[in-house]
């Protein structure tokens, strides 16, 4: 049995492509193509070089001495906070802005929601000198304004999405119908593992860059290329699959995914997806997602902007139905409290997101010879006045 | 028993269809709505079933969605309102939607809902041909319900040869890249492909949909068509005027 995608393009019985006809050329293009240019030695070799001169990756697998002695066990952080733009989002938009340049698109779109992925968009799009549209709710720009001026900087034009509930799914409902107006020119960069197939399977790809790095990373630190434990924070998940993607089948490893429980899991102010979700569609995929007895999709909550998303990526959902993966979902409290941690016992102030994944340990007990990797996943420069307003710094 | 549709499709004559959210502008307007339209010579009803997130649609009808469901409007409720359709009203009726609150309703009880009221057809746009044609067509067609497919200008000879193959009653012809309501009147581009798929000679005949707003447009796209569907044009003029004054925007049409 594989986890990873199968021929159809599901995962078990998620994801597919619920689109409109409108998007059934875009998304056959896309189908037909990716892995073909993807697999191509010229494109490998674009990517990777971008990658290493402008990412700066590999990433470093940092030994959190500190951290490991308070929770007496070993854990590596894999540092996608160091990279280009502060986040693992970058190794997707190099990957999608080379594909669609060889598509021949002239043109791109994206949504975000806390602005990393708008901001990665952005700046991929400043290098290759091509027009760039983000949509972000109107919610999420004035909640995240650093990175909506970061994004205007690079030269994007940012439009607020105005309907439904103004944030990360609206965003996404906007960048489709641009993209359902603007078939020919333009592609559309999702920014996580989500949306019509081949869009989970794409972006994990260009994501596994992390897993593979960790790889040989491990082999070098702790002379096996497996770790008991990985563990990832999930909005849409596509830090998650790229920390997961080399080890899916490798039921040696352990996966852990850590999912927003907001104000908590019963609060009614919660992003926890596969707690709160039922099997359903949501942007093009068959999912679990948030919504209610008559099907209309919910507007979740959690502090983090970008864990702040009603659906999971196919992949995560059948990890999740499979058993898998352990699902493990943390308040708001418990993360900035993890976040505090991480900055005043190893020097590193991780995104809100991150924090999550980081808060686990506090949740579960591992074994003192357990080989732990979190990815950190992002700096926290952005969510500097969250992490002020909460603590009163 | 020939479908309604079918049937509608033999009449000679140019059809007028009209799609309209289900509950708005006001809860009980939906049966209100329908009656008055077939009173004033429309041919065929789109009912739309409000979607929180509706990909396809533009500014118009995503906010008469949501003003439907916040009026409280859900999938049980509108077979509720619909459940004595058939005793005033001999027009077909579709329920447009999309395919998540079906999901979640369950396809088959929500098609043996719509069998009962007397529905003739579904329109889904987030439903891809393929997945209908492998896991719901049986059941579609055992409650005698017709799924219409959409095709656009983007959409390729090969794939257009596909649909009309699986389909029945008409082909929804969306006449331009855009979302509903996006765009007004026609130009060559439409022009070129209204001739293009007329010269094609399908098998089923074609509706077209999406940029009819008036007389001119709809004269346009039935020149080749067998008719038109008009739905942001309409849904403005019920936020304006209400559903007493239908018989105003009909007139204007045909």
């Amino acid at each position: 049995m594989s986890y990873n995608i199968n021929e159809k393009g599901y995962y078990g019985e998620f994801g597919g492509a619920y689109i409109p006809e409108m998007l059934y050329p875009n998304i056959e293009e896309l189908s037909q193509n990716y892995i073909k240019i993807s697999e191509d030695p010229s494109f490998k070799e674009e990517f990777n070089q971008l990658l290493k001169d402008y990412v700066g990756r590999p990433s470093p697998l940092y030994f959190a001495k500190r951290l490991s002695e308070k929770y007496n066990t070993k854990i590596y952080l894999k540092r996608e906070d160091l990279n280009h733009t502060g986040a693992h989002k970058v190794n997707n938009t190099i990957g999608q802005i080379l594909l669609a340049k060889r598509l021949g698109k002239t043109r791109i779109i994206a949504e975000t929601g806390a602005g990393q992925h708008g901001v990665a968009t952005a700046t991929v799009c400043a290098l290759m000198g091509i027009e760039c549209v983000v949509y972000m709710g109107e919610i999420d720009i004035a909640r995240q304004a650093p990175n909506v001026a970061r994004m205007k900087m690079l030269g994007a034009k940012v439009v607020p999405a105005l309907s439904g509930s103004r944030t990360l799914k609206d965003a996404t409902n906007e960048a489709m119908r641009d993209w359902i107006n603007n078939p020919v020119n333009t592609h559309y960069i999702v920014g996580s593992v989500v949306g019509p197939h081949p869009y989970p399977d794409m972006v994990a790809r260009f994501q596994a860059i992390v897993s593979e790095e960790i790889k040989t990373q491990l082999k070098e630190k702790e002379g096996t290329e497996n770790p008991d434990y990985l563990i990832a924070c999930v909005g849409g998940g596509s830090n998650a699959a790229g920390t997961y993607y080399h080890y899916l089948d490798n039921t040696d490893v352990n996966i852990i995914a850590v999912e927003a429980a907001g104000k908590g899991v019963d609060s009614g102010q919660s992003a926890a997806t596969s707690v709160l979700g039922k099997e359903g569609i949501i942007h093009g995929s068959k999912t679990l997602l948030m919504q209610t007895n008559d099907g209309q999709i919910t507007e979740p909550y959690s502090i983090s902007a970008g864990l702040d998303y009603p659906g999971v990526g196919p992949m995560h959902a059948n990890l999740y139905k499979t058993g898998r993966a352990e699902f493990i979902a943390i308040t708001d409290d418990e993360a900035m409290t993890a976040g505090l941690e991480l900055s005043q016992l190893e020097g590193i102030i991780p995104a809100i997101e991150t924090s999550h994944a980081l808060a686990v340990f506090e949740h579960k007990t591992f074994n003192p010879d357990d080989i732990i990797v979190v990815n950190l996943s992002g700096r926290g420069d952005k969510d500097l006045q969250n992490y002020i307003d909460y603590f009163k710094l | 028993m020939t479908n309604r549709i079918n049937k509608k499709l033999q009449e000679d004559k140019k059809l007028l269809s009209i799609y309209f959210t289900a509950g708005y502008p006001n809860i009980d307007d939906t049966v209100t709505t329908i009656q008055n339209l077939e009173k004033n010579g429309v041919d065929m009803i789109e009912i739309g079933l409000p979607f929180s997130d509706p990909l396809a649609d533009g500014p118009t009808i995503q906010a008469s969605s949501t003003q439907a469901l916040k009026n409280g409007m859900t999938s049980e409720l509108l077979f509720e309102q619909l459940k004595d359709i058939r005793k005033t009203v001999s027009i077909p009726l579709i329920i447009m939607g999309y395919f998540n609150p079906m999901l979640q309703y369950g396809v088959d009880a929500f098609c043996k809902k719509c069998q009962e009221i007397g529905i003739d057809g579904l329109i889904i746009p987030d439903l891809p041909v393929d997945v209908y044609h492998s896991d719901y067509k049986s059941i579609f067609e055992s409650y005698g319900l017709i799924n219409i497919f959409l095709i656009t200008p983007q959409t390729s000879d090969e794939r257009i040869r596909f649909i009309d193959s699986v389909s029945d009653g008409f082909i929804y012809m969306v006449s331009s890249a855009s979302t509903t309501g996006a765009k007004s009147g026609f130009g060559d581009e439409q022009e070129a492909y209204f001739t293009r798929i007329a010269n094609m000679k399908l098998n089923n005949p074609q509706i077209v949909g999406f940029g009819i707003s008036n007389s001119d447009t709809f004269t346009q796209a039935t020149k080749y068509a067998k008719g038109a569907i008009i739905g942001s044009a309409f849904i403005k003029h019920v936020t304006n005027n209400g559903v007493d004054t239908i018989d105003q925007f009909v007139k204007t049409i045909i």
